[in-house]
């Protein structure tokens, strides 16, 4: 509170200032000060079972600039992908979060990237605030090579591995036992990690929900379940859908918060919490109260259920990026004339990560067989139980290793010692034969699975539309016995 | 069954005159060469022990010679072999789990009832005293979420082990298996694999009734991402067990609930099947039988009765039902021309639909009768026994079905 008086008296000589400052090129200490900040939250939380965090919220000027910035760039990103929808460059199903921003941002502040986050389709910006970025974004959307799921899982598919994001989930519901399982997994490993399970109300009266809250809660998980309660489940608003609409309540046995959902401080606070907490007693449940602007997706109005009377009044009386705004300017960290040139960057990047979208490739044909399994199959499972004695040995006929490209594709050639190595490996899917005798040329004798007969280019060409990996056998001739 | 068939090796004596013409058995000359331990020890009332990798055909030959001798002589067998060691097939689960859960850290076993119970059909016993409960979880009754939640934990890197008590049950995880196990290694452009296995008994077995006697091989075949196996001896059980433990693709282990107390002599080192890979159990000249777990001793007990008549059957186990080991199925269709397959599944949608289709597609040319498949009624399985006996496949519609097809 003394800072914020400080600060505010200090406004008077600042003022005097600002004319220089708005320059351009000058850097505004402000932005990236760490000074502590206390920002009371906008409601008390509400609690059951277990004892309600503290109003005041700490922070500082730079990371409420930076909630700033994000949650412009979230939002001016999904008013794009809105229009790209319109344009349709995006198919299929778009689930847009404008609105819901101080969740994911909020969020984002109480964690650290090693904390994993599970969410169900209305992922654009949560893979967002786990460090992805706007052309992975645009190029999933529209189905592009350069898209984090490289163009093949869609609006509901996004995952970012390295920072803990696993999803990006189609079916309402189906993420929370997986996020238990996250849970599970860092409990095994003893990472002191927690992870968030996000759903939302509609998904909050299905039963694998309750199913796994009770595993999480009798064998002590780190799992934190948040309702992201926009108060409509699609097109059911929740007082039609659920009895008892008290989501934080319904773990009853398990502790839980309920927040106020568009004030990233209040979501920051909560998480914080909820992370102490889980990671000594185990599950909790988080309600946030938010809500969407838009439909529940693309196809949807939005406004067959619900007046635009409320959707405008939430709109002005709640909106999470203006609320931020107000602080800013409250607290004389930036000025107006600032907030709208970031805007204004911020739009500008959006325009330009979809330019650079959609000047990315579509995936190539082959890209629809890759991915569906692991490659290897049985084979590095033989070799390494087994003992098979074999070796990626990259002799051929005694010449240095051979590989090379025939046409755009490339192929590697083996040679393989031992013969329980080749009987597994004859039954792999993507795999071709050959047998030199006594050292002369190639000589293909068998194949697998459909691709019988083929000729060594022949062969090669059609895995190369495939995108299979090749590894073409070479055998002593006395031991080649794998006739047709 | 299972003793009979195993009574009829021990019953025969070794005959080193039995060796194999080599080019007439073109696939077990392949198989010996490929060095593969031998499978299947048979212990003989004369107390030798057969060895070497010709065991394969010459059972056959004892087969053909002997095929009166239906009497068990298991009492025989008792003189000590010199190799590997007689165990239950539950028992060789066991040993597989045991064995991968000593290797590696990661795994870990999630089930109704696999801890302090032991298993409901004890293939779990003693792990959770071994292992502590965080390796060995004993699960409330969720199938859905336990299943999705060993999915989520194998998207981290641990490669958990979900038993289903009964495969049946496993339908209520129908949806985490379909979309979050098969799927998510492809709509995340491969960052995730998912190296769980989900495993159980299904089948008919004995008097279950309909809720418990399913065969969820053919409602799983299409989900792509995922690979099924079944087992049916003690070897392959063990061998298949601990490859899926150590694939890093799904995979769905199917065992039976009457092949649990199968006993067989399995070898001393260490040993894994191939998950892709059919089994040849008894190499022959006029007709290719498909099969797979249970199903296989009823047609080995229809192929005594067939070699009576003077037919020589050919008996794939094919153990990789998802996907087809195409390769020997095929050769072995060139070599007959005729293709029978008995399977416990449904006729509509079932495991031997998938196959008739995949063998019309590519070798065609090689039939010279059309595909039959024998397969369970399109019923739920009744509870009376005898009307339960006529759901499935016996060896008797076996043998009229060779009859007929090699006309």
């Amino acid at each position: 509170m003394a800072l914020s008086k400080l600060s505010s008296s200090s406004s008077l000589s600042t003022n005097i200032l600002k004319p220089l400052t708005n320059s351009f090129f000058l850097h505004r200490p402000i932005s990236t000060d760490t000074t502590p900040l206390t920002i009371e939250t906008s409601v008390p939380f509400t609690s059951h079972q277990c004892e309600a965090p503290s109003r005041s919220v700490e922070t500082t000027p730079k990371e409420l600039l930076s909630f700033f910035r994000q949650m412009a760039t979230m939002r001016r990103m999904e008013i794009a992908a809105d229009s790209l929808y319109k344009a349709k460059l995006v198919r299929g199903f778009c689930h847009l979060y404008d609105g819901q921003e101080a969740v994911a941002i909020g969020m984002e502040a109480g964690i650290t990237k090693k904390d994993s986050i599970i969410t169900a389709y209305r992922d654009h910006c949560t893979f967002l605030g786990r460090g992805g970025t706007l052309l992975e974004v645009f190029s999933e959307l529209m189905g592009r090579k350069d898209g984090c799921s490289h163009g093949k899982g869609g609006s509901m598919h996004f995952y970012k591995k390295d920072s803990g994001f696993y999803g990006g989930h189609g079916i309402v519901g189906a993420q929370i036992p997986l996020g238990c399982g996250l849970a599970f997994a860092q409990k095994y490993s003893k990472d002191e990690t927690v992870t968030f399970a996000l759903y939302g109300d509609g998904a909050a009266n299905q039963g694998q929900l309750f199913e796994a809250l009770n595993i999480a809660a009798l064998w002590d998980l780190p799992a934190i379940l948040v309702c992201e309660n926009n108060h409509y489940g699609m097109g059911t608003a929740e007082w039609r859908a659920a009895k008892s609409p008290s989501y934080y309540k319904r773990g009853d046995y398990v502790p839980g918060l309920k927040v106020d959902g568009m004030d990233a401080l209040a979501v920051k606070q909560a998480c914080k919490f909820a992370k102490e907490h889980a990671l000594k007693n185990g599950p909790m449940i988080l309600e946030m109260d938010t809500y969407r602007y838009h439909g529940h997706s693309m196809s949807d109005p939005g406004s067959t259920y619900r007046t635009r009377d409320e959707i405008s009044g939430v709109r002005q009386e709640r909106d999470p990026i203006e609320r931020i705004r107000k602080l800013i300017l409250a607290h004389d960290l930036a000025t107006e004339k600032e907030l709208k040139d970031i805007e204004k960057e911020v739009r500008k990047e959006v325009d330009d990560a979809i330019a650079k979208a959609k000047e990315s490739p579509m995936p190539e044909p082959s890209e629809l067989f890759t991915n569906v399994y692991v490659k290897g199959y049985g084979v590095e499972t033989a070799a390494s139980a087994v003992g098979c004695g074999w070796t990626w040995s990259e002799k051929l006929n005694n010449r240095k290793s051979d590989g090379g490209m025939t046409g755009d594709v490339c192929y590697r050639i083996y040679t393989i010692d031992s013969y329980k190595a080749v009987r597994y490996l004859q039954t792999s899917w993507q795999l071709a034969m050959c047998s030199a005798p006594n050292g002369g040329p190639p000589l293909f004798l068998s194949l697998i699975f459909r691709l019988f007969y083929c000729h060594v280019a022949q062969l090669i060409k059609s895995h190369a539309d495939k995108r299979h990996r090749l590894i073409v056998v070479s055998l002593p001739a006395s031991q080649a016995t794998f006739k047709l | 069954m299972a003793a009979i068939f195993l009574g009829v090796g021990a019953a025969t004596a070794l005959s080193p005159s039995n060796c194999f013409d080599s080019k007439k058995f073109q696939l077990s000359t392949r198989r010996s060469l490929s060095g593969r331990k031998p499978w299947f020890l048979v212990v003989r009332s004369d107390g030798s022990v057969n060895l070497g990798s010709n065991q394969r055909s010459r059972r056959t030959q004892q087969l053909i010679t002997n095929a009166v001798a239906t009497k068990a002589d298991s009492a025989a067998s008792t003189s000590a072999s010199k190799q590997g060691h007689e165990l239950l097939l539950f028992e060789a689960l066991r040993e597989g789990l045991e064995e991968e859960m000593d290797r590696d850290p990661h795994v870990c076993v999630m089930g109704e009832d696999v801890g302090h119970y032991g298993g409901s059909y004890k293939v779990t016993k003693g792990l959770a005293d071994k292992y502590g409960d965080l390796r060995v979880l004993d699960t409330p009754i969720a199938e859905n979420s336990f299943t999705g939640m060993g999915i989520g934990a194998a998207m981290t890197g641990l490669r958990p082990i979900v038993e289903g008590m009964n495969m049946g049950f496993l339908l209520l995880a129908f949806n985490q298996i379909s979309n979050n196990c098969g799927m998510l290694h492809y709509t995340s452009g491969g960052q995730f694999t998912i190296p769980i296995v989900i495993r159980g008994p299904g089948g008919v077995g004995r008097q279950l009734g309909a809720e418990h006697s399913q065969r969820l091989e053919s409602y799983f075949q299409s989900i792509p991402g995922i690979q099924m196996v079944a087992c049916s001896t003690p070897y392959n059980a063990k061998g298949l067990m601990k490859a899926a433990i150590r694939s890093e693709n799904p995979v769905i282990l199917f065992e039976h609930v009457l092949l649990y107390n199968l006993k067989e002599r399995i070898p001393d080192e260490e040993y894994i099947c191939n998950l892709e890979e059919a089994e040849m159990v008894r190499p022959g000249e006029h007709v290719t039988i498909l099969t797979y777990s249970r199903m296989r001793y009823h047609v080995m007990q229809a192929a005594k009765t067939l070699v009576n008549k003077g037919y020589d059957p050919e008996v794939i186990d094919i153990r990789s039902l998802k996907p087809f080991d195409l390769y020997t199925i095929g050769n072995s269709i060139k070599k007959t021309h005729r293709v029978l397959i008995v399977e416990e599944c449904m006729r509509t949608g079932g495991i031997g639909a998938s196959l008739t289709a995949a063998i019309t597609e590519n070798f065609h040319d090689y039939l010279d009768a059309p595909i039959v498949c024998l397969s369970s009624q399109d019923v739920p399985t009744p509870y009376a026994g005898t009307l339960e006996e006529w759901t499935v496949v016996q060896p008797a519609q076996i043998v009229t079905a060779v009859e007929q097809l090699c006309q």
